[in-house]
């Protein structure tokens, strides 16, 4: 082979791949016979040289990477062939490592990433970055052999635990190596769970807000809710009692007005025959007592007709109205405390009932009487049922059936009169079925009760279709 | 000046007749009904005293009565109970309406404006 032809084919190798410094041809004594490069090495004798005799046994060689006559890092290869007249031949190159500088700084490596190549006594063949400057050892232990690629966390005494990928480089000495640092790598992937932290808690939060405002909200709701309940059945309460205390301050005063009346009417008498009469004269001590009679008897007067303007406050006020719609008003009232005590209140009608002529007020207080007087007589879990239905032309009827405590037939024959009352030790005040029997009188009906102790107990109400209440004669 | 009293009661109506006597009014009364549309039909009042409830015929029932016997008689209505329908009703059907006990001298002054 001529010089010529090195040459041509040195210029080829460095126009594909670079780096290629210098390229001779050896013969099989050692000697070499043709030589292309920046040195005078023509007939240079290698035979004593370790790397030819391995060549010429094994058929290839490489070097590690060595510092040369001119100071920059390099190795070499070397080749054995058969020449054309059969004698044996090595061509030797040597090959700068910007080749592999070149081949690991096309490696894409993020972050602080680091590739290297190191022999397989952990020198540097080319600089890394982190690990040591080209031909010094670097500061990572040597990766155990292994076949194919492998991976491993390698950790300096000082610093994060090193990912590192490695592979060792078949018929060389060289160990390729990747290094990455953990930390780096697992940097976006603990960004990311730091962000699905985040969004989770916060979340969270929001959520737990939420929950709170709502909830707050709905208890707010239901607090004023139930605070308008029992405004209005305090109202009502009141009204009931007020109304209670009116008609019975009227009664009282229409009873005691009449021999008000007659001692009114007497004591003037007296005092006209004082006054008119000559046998009865003169007598001016008898006349005062009569004055004092006739004026005290004004001053009861006056009492009594105080009590009876109280009592014209609460006085019937005939409307039509639908008896099963003030019903449920009632019911409305009562609602509360049906679902707390779990008792079913069931309202059936019969029959096709007609408007009624009534008073609201006095229906109203006459229903919720009867409803709490069943109430108390249950059992949580009992049963109410309310019938309505008409009877002929002009009657309704309303059944009032509980199937509570029931009462026994000594109680039955007292149970309307006023005072009497089985719940002394609770709020009763014996005036509850009293004024509601005085009440349905008042609107013109009856009034009747059966009961079975330990079966329940039936209030039968018939009122007048049109206005027959009493107050009319 | 001759007037009729009418009341359940005859110890009051007894009394109040007299009292007026007194006064020169000269007062027939009866203590039901019936028996006053008896005098109503024999003798002639320029007024009748009514009491609004009395038990069988009602003051209102019996001023109805007596208007069909003596067309122009005016009346004055007494009352124990004073609710305001019997208020409505006895305004709307008499002159006067009085609640017991009433004072002699103001019945007479209704009786006599009536």
């Amino acid at each position: 082979m001529s010089a010529k032809g090195l040459s041509n084919i040195l210029s080829g190798l460095r126009e594909a791949f670079g780096g290629f410094t210098d390229i001779g041809l050896i013969d099989n004594t050692g000697t070499q016979v043709a030589y292309v490069g920046p040195f005078d090495l023509q007939g240079k004798d290698y035979s004593d040289q370790p790397w030819f005799k391995e060549t010429l046994q094994q058929g290839s060689y490489i070097s590690d990477v060595f510092l040369g006559y001119r100071d920059l890092p390099h190795f070499v290869l070397a080749v054995r062939f058969t020449m054309d007249n059969g004698n044996e031949a090595i061509l030797r190159t040597t090959i700068d490592i910007s080749l592999f500088k070149n081949l690991l700084s096309g490696l894409n490596l993020s972050g602080d990433g680091d590739a290297f190549i190191v022999n397989r006594q952990g020198v540097l063949q080319v600089p890394s970055r982190y690990h040591g400057g080209v031909l010094e050892h670097m500061d990572l232990p040597i990766p155990e052999y292994a076949p194919s690629t492998r991976s491993l966390v390698l950790k300096k005494d000082s610093g994060d635990p090193l990912i590192t990928g490695y592979a060792y480089v078949e018929g060389t000495p060289f160990i390729v190596m990747i290094v990455k640092r953990q930390a780096m790598l697992m940097n976006s992937m603990h960004e990311a769970v730091e962000e699905i932290l985040w969004i989770s808690g916060l979340s969270g939060v929001v959520i737990i807000v939420v929950i709170l405002a709502v909830a707050t909200f709905m208890v707010g709701r239901i607090y004023e809710a139930e605070l308008t309940r029992v405004k209005a059945q305090r109202q009502m309460e009141h009204a009931n009692r007020m109304a209670s205390i009116g008609r019975l301050a009227a009664g009282v005063a229409h009873e005691i007005n009449n021999p008000l009346a007659i001692i009114n009417e007497k004591a003037g008498l007296l005092r006209d025959l004082f006054t008119f009469r000559e046998e009865y004269k003169g007598d001016d001590r008898l006349v005062r007592m009569v004055d004092s009679i006739i004026s005290s008897v004004e001053r009861c007067g006056t009492i009594t007709k105080r009590l009876l303007g109280f009592a014209r406050q609460v006085d019937t006020f005939m409307a039509p109205l639908n008896l099963v719609g003030v019903i449920r008003e009632v019911l409305s009232f009562v609602q509360k405390e049906a679902e707390y005590r779990s008792i079913e209140v069931q309202i059936h009608t019969e029959n096709e009932l007609p408007t009624v002529v009534s008073d609201r007020g006095k229906l109203q207080q006459i229903f919720l009487n009867l409803i709490n007087n069943a109430f108390q007589a249950m059992d949580d879990g009992g049963s109410l049922d309310i019938t309505v239905r008409s009877i002929g032309e002009d009657t309704a009827e309303l059944v009032f059936s509980d199937d509570g405590c029931g009462i026994s037939r000594e109680n039955l024959e007292r149970i309307f009169e006023p005072f009497f009352s089985t719940k002394k030790q609770t709020s009763g005040t014996g005036l509850g079925l009293s004024i509601t029997y005085g009440l349905v009188n008042e609107l013109g009906g009856e009034m009747e009760v059966v009961s079975e102790v330990g079966t329940g107990t039936t209030f039968i109400i018939r009122l007048p279709l049109k206005d027959q209440g009493k107050e009319q004669t | 000046m001759k007037i009729l009293l009418v009341d359940d009661e005859v110890e009051l109506i007894s009394a109040l007749a007299e009292r007026l006597s007194f006064r020169g009014i000269d007062a027939d009364w009866a203590d039901n009904g019936e028996d006053a549309i008896e005098l109503a039909r024999n003798n002639e009042y320029e007024v009748a005293v009514l009491d609004v409830k009395m038990p069988g015929m009602s003051g209102l029932e019996l001023q109805e009565r007596l208007e069909k016997i003596r067309p122009g008689m005016r009346y004055v209505f007494l009352s124990g109970h004073g609710s305001h329908q019997d208020f409505r009703e006895g305004s709307a059907k008499a002159s006067s309406y009085l609640m017991k006990p009433v004072n002699i001298d103001e019945l007479i002054e209704r009786v006599k404006q009536a």
